[in-house]
């Protein structure tokens, strides 16, 4: 039964992981504001503006979930890479304040400074993202005392990170996805045949962008050793272990490849055709990838948070885990999640029916 | 462990509560507020209450936006200054972290934007349910998180496991449902709706003193004066409640928040007092340079009897025979014995040696209760900072005194529909508006201050608690966090004072 849950809670983890990087189109749109005009800046803002909130909090529910399900992992990775979580949490700060202040008359920083902000969460927030995500496969320099307490090793507290450029191709990759998602989506959101058509070409640039990176940290996680748990408990470094998982997983696999296509078709849809729905199909196809990627580095064995200090000391779903009592109780409050998804779903589909256009960013007093 | 690094971790979360502290109440009661004023609306057509309503809506997003801003430090600070407590309790501590992220906050943000934006897109009866939602999503959300600190104050449905070395959940209900935590949340959500019930009155009682707008800053004016009124009186009987269970689970912070140091039978409160800032427990001196006392008081409050003995910080820190109060120094023999019964175990196991296993569980067990003391050297560590803690509490107090007498007169007069000619009155609304924020603040001070030396009471004191982190680490973060959250807390008052100015 313990087992069980905690692949139980790894999955919730991952598709959580998997839902806030669909999710981040709104750090994307933050980026597409750089060189517009005002009308069209206030369009941008105002259409990711009313869901800002929904990227924010699914943030704040993947730190939830991971100190409620892998209280060993929340505290190993917040209290060990202290300041990548600190510089990713001041993006954010910033961000939450941003949309409501920048057009407020007497807001001390100008229009200019709050959008200064949405570009910073937009590239900074996904960039420390990914590298953060990214060490979930190259490993941190930590260790464990006999009372699990961490003993964070680089005085860097976690920006050692960027040591390694094959984390910051994730953390670029991370960059040009937002991006990708902020133009399918604008492109569903906003009528207005002109900006539709900038940001089909936006789309097509970014994707290429985001391909490369992508394929490089991918054919890294492929290529590399990985920290595999052995039968009698001992970590070992296993070649090509991610992509093994992927062989002996093959469920997951084909997760992995049905999300890349729909991630592929709905760019296409967006580029190619007149399409506004590309978003629907890239949307899963994201949060699928997405998903599958935590489940291999996360399941069938693997640690997902590895110390390459001292190996013995990473952590996986077994030792990072809550009590049976705990997990037992979490999912049951889980049971509630279609719901809280259900109403997400109708809210959205109220308040994206009718599209945005200037006349309303115009016209409208309710905007940001 | 650098203590540097553990002082300025506890500054820092203290600084970055009691910013989020700021924001919280008014979105706690101006969003119910808000719901009150569109009910009437939905209900009577009367577009002017849709203005009201709109008009207190836009001082709410600014206020809200902040509040998230200063919030989302706090999910995730438990990890980043206080790793070892995120694992030594995180199995009880996380349940209630992520379930006001699922059940709260999202419904916050879900209907937020109804609530903003949804004006021309969805029905009148939709956007007030939205309304309606954002202001239960806020409270619930202060339920989960005032259970969690609830749960350090007194820290139930959790026993030890030694194997993993941490605490771990028994009973999930005893935590959601614990006594401490549901007083907790009805005082500070009665605190958050006085504030705000002071913010609308305050600002109402400044459009009709400039006679702007006089009949729909009136109407807002009854309605605040009417809410507050109740919420006084609630937070009266709720505080009440919140000290009796102070006294049952934390006797230091309520001997603390008194200056008591020796303990009586038929303790009395002390109405207003100035310590002797030299008092040092044991040393014979009168605590007190000058007090007034209100008999009895304290004894009734903290005991629900009379007769009874309520302890004093020297009874804590010395024993009392008397009373059955154990001294500090045998609690801290008993916590050293439980420490080296965990590390015996621990041993023992490696080594295969059954015998000893049993034998230091056993003795682990025995001493169990006093487990947070061993960490401690001097019986004198586990007294918090009385000044503080005794002069916020008076402060909170007094202030929730005069919120009830202000709140009555202001439902009086305008009831009686007289008040636009109580110009100094309407001043001193205008003035009150502060004073909400003062106590709320001070109760926070009461609860958090209070608890030291512990994170959790008497099971881990706040220097094992912390992050393993140079003292330098957390004063570069702790000086980021008040310059950014100073220029954004400016930010924020400009643009609600130009708000307030341009009016309904």
């Amino acid at each position: 039964m313990l087992e069980f849950l905690q692949i139980y809670w790894w999955v919730v983890v991952s598709l959580l992981g998997g839902i806030f990087v669909f999710m981040m189109f709104v750090q994307g749109g933050q980026t597409l504001i750089l060189g517009r005009d005002e009308l069209e800046k206030d369009l941008i803002i105002n259409s990711i503006g009313r869901k800002w909130e929904l990227t924010f909090t699914t943030l704040v529910i993947f730190g939830g979930a991971c100190f409620a399900a892998f209280p060993l992992f929340y505290a190993t990775s917040f209290g060990g890479a202290y300041w990548v979580w600190m510089a990713i949490l001041f993006c954010f700060i910033i961000q939450a304040v941003a949309y409501e202040y920048r057009k407020k008359p007497d807001n001390l920083l100008g229009a200019k400074g709050y959008e200064l902000f949405l570009v910073i969460n937009g590239i900074f927030g996904t960039i420390l993202i990914g590298i953060a995500v990214s060490t979930f496969f190259s490993g941190s320099e930590f260790e464990l005392s006999s009372n699990n307490f961490v003993e964070w090793k680089s005085e860097f507290r976690g920006l050692e990170a960027l040591k390694n450029p094959l984390n910051l191709a994730l953390g670029i990759a991370l960059f040009f996805q937002a991006r990708v998602g902020a133009s399918l989506y604008l492109i569903n959101n906003i009528d207005d045949e002109k900006l539709r058509g900038e940001f089909r070409a936006s789309l097509a640039r970014n994707f290429v962008q985001f391909l490369i990176f992508v394929v490089i940290f991918l054919a890294w996680i492929m290529l590399k050793d990985g920290y595999h748990i052995s039968q009698d408990g001992v970590i070992v470094m296993r070649e090509y272990k991610y992509f093994m998982n992927f062989m002996q997983m093959p469920f997951v696999l084909m997760i992995f490849l049905f999300g890349l296509c729909l991630v592929i078709f709905g760019v296409y849809k967006g580029v190619f055709t007149s399409s506004i729905r590309g978003i629907f199909p890239y949307g899963v196809g994201i949060v699928m990838v997405v998903f599958a990627l935590f489940l291999i580095v996360g399941l069938n064995n693997t640690a997902f948070y590895p110390s390459y200090f001292n190996i013995q000391n990473s952590l996986t779903i077994y030792n990072a885990s809550s009590s049976l009592y705990t997990l037992k109780t979490m999912a049951y409050v889980s049971l509630f999640v279609p719901a809280v998804l259900g109403y997400i779903a109708y809210v959205w589909r109220l308040m994206d029916k009718k599209k945005l256009t200037k006349d309303e960013i115009k016209d409208d007093e309710h905007i940001y | 462990m650098d203590l540097s690094s553990v002082d300025f971790s506890r500054a820092q979360f203290a600084l970055t509560a009691l910013y989020h502290f700021l924001f919280v109440p008014l979105t706690l009661g101006l969003s119910f507020m808000i719901a009150f004023m569109e009910t009437i609306y939905v209900s009577t057509g009367n577009e002017q209450w849709k203005k009201i309503t709109k008009f207190w809506l836009r001082l709410f997003v600014i206020n809200f936006a902040i509040g998230v801003a200063t919030g989302i430090i706090m999910e995730f600070e438990f990890g980043t200054n206080w790793a070892n407590y995120s694992w030594f309790v995180g199995d009880i501590f996380g349940a209630p972290l992520a379930i006001e992220g699922l059940f709260a906050f999202f419904l916050e943000a879900t209907f937020f934007a109804v609530m903003f934006f949804g004006w021309d897109r969805v029905s009148k009866k939709f956007h007030l349910l939205s309304t309606w939602l954002v202001a239960i999503g806020s409270n619930l959300s202060a339920y989960w998180i005032l259970i969690a600190n609830a749960w350090m104050q007194d820290p139930v449905g959790t026993s030890f496991n030694p194997e993993t070395i941490r605490n771990e959940m028994s009973s999930f209900v005893e935590v959601a449902l614990s006594p401490m935590g549901v007083s907790k949340f009805l005082h500070t959500v009665g605190g958050g709706y006085i504030t705000s019930a002071l913010f609308v009155l305050g600002i109402s009682a400044y459009f009709m003193l400039k006679k702007r707008n006089f009949v729909m800053a009136k109407k807002s004016f009854v309605v605040a004066s009417s809410f507050g009124f109740l919420c006084s009186l609630f937070v009266l009987f709720s505080g009440d409640e919140s000290a009796y269970q102070v006294a049952q689970k934390q006797p230091m912070k309520l001997a603390a928040m008194e200056g008591l140091y020796s303990g009586e039978i038929n303790a009395g409160i002390v109405a207003f007092g100035v310590l002797d800032p030299k008092k040092e427990p044991g040393d014979g001196k009168d605590p007190f340079l000058f007090e007034i006392k209100a008999p009895y008081a304290l004894g009734i409050m903290a005991t629900r009897g009379i007769n009874n003995f309520t302890p004093g910080i020297e009874d804590l820190v010395f024993g009392n025979e008397n009373f059955n109060i154990i001294s500090a120094d045998d609690r801290i023999k008993s916590g050293k014995i439980a420490l080296g019964a965990l590390e015996g175990y621990k041993r023992a196991k490696e080594r295969g040696d059954q015998i000893s296993v049993l034998e230091n569980r056993r003795l682990l067990e025995q001493n169990m209760q006093n487990f947070g003391y061993g960490y401690l050297e001097k019986a004198e560590e586990i007294v918090p900072p009385v000044a503080l803690t005794f002069y916020s509490f008076h402060i909170m107090v007094s202030l929730g005194g005069y919120f009830i007498l202000l709140f009555f007169v202001a439902l009086y007069l305008s009831m009686a529909n007289d008040i636009e000619n109580f110009k100094k009155f309407l001043w001193i609304c205008v003035w009150s508006i502060p004073l909400g924020y003062v106590a709320c603040e001070a109760g926070w001070i009461v609860a958090e201050v209070g608890r030291q030396p512990w994170a959790i009471q008497n099971l881990m004191p706040v220097g094992i608690a912390a992050t393993n982190l140079s003292g330098a680490n957390v004063a570069i973060s702790f000086a980021l966090f008040a310059l950014l959250f100073s220029a954004l807390f400016i930010a924020e008052i400009k643009i609600m004072l130009k708000q307030i100015k341009i009016g309904f």
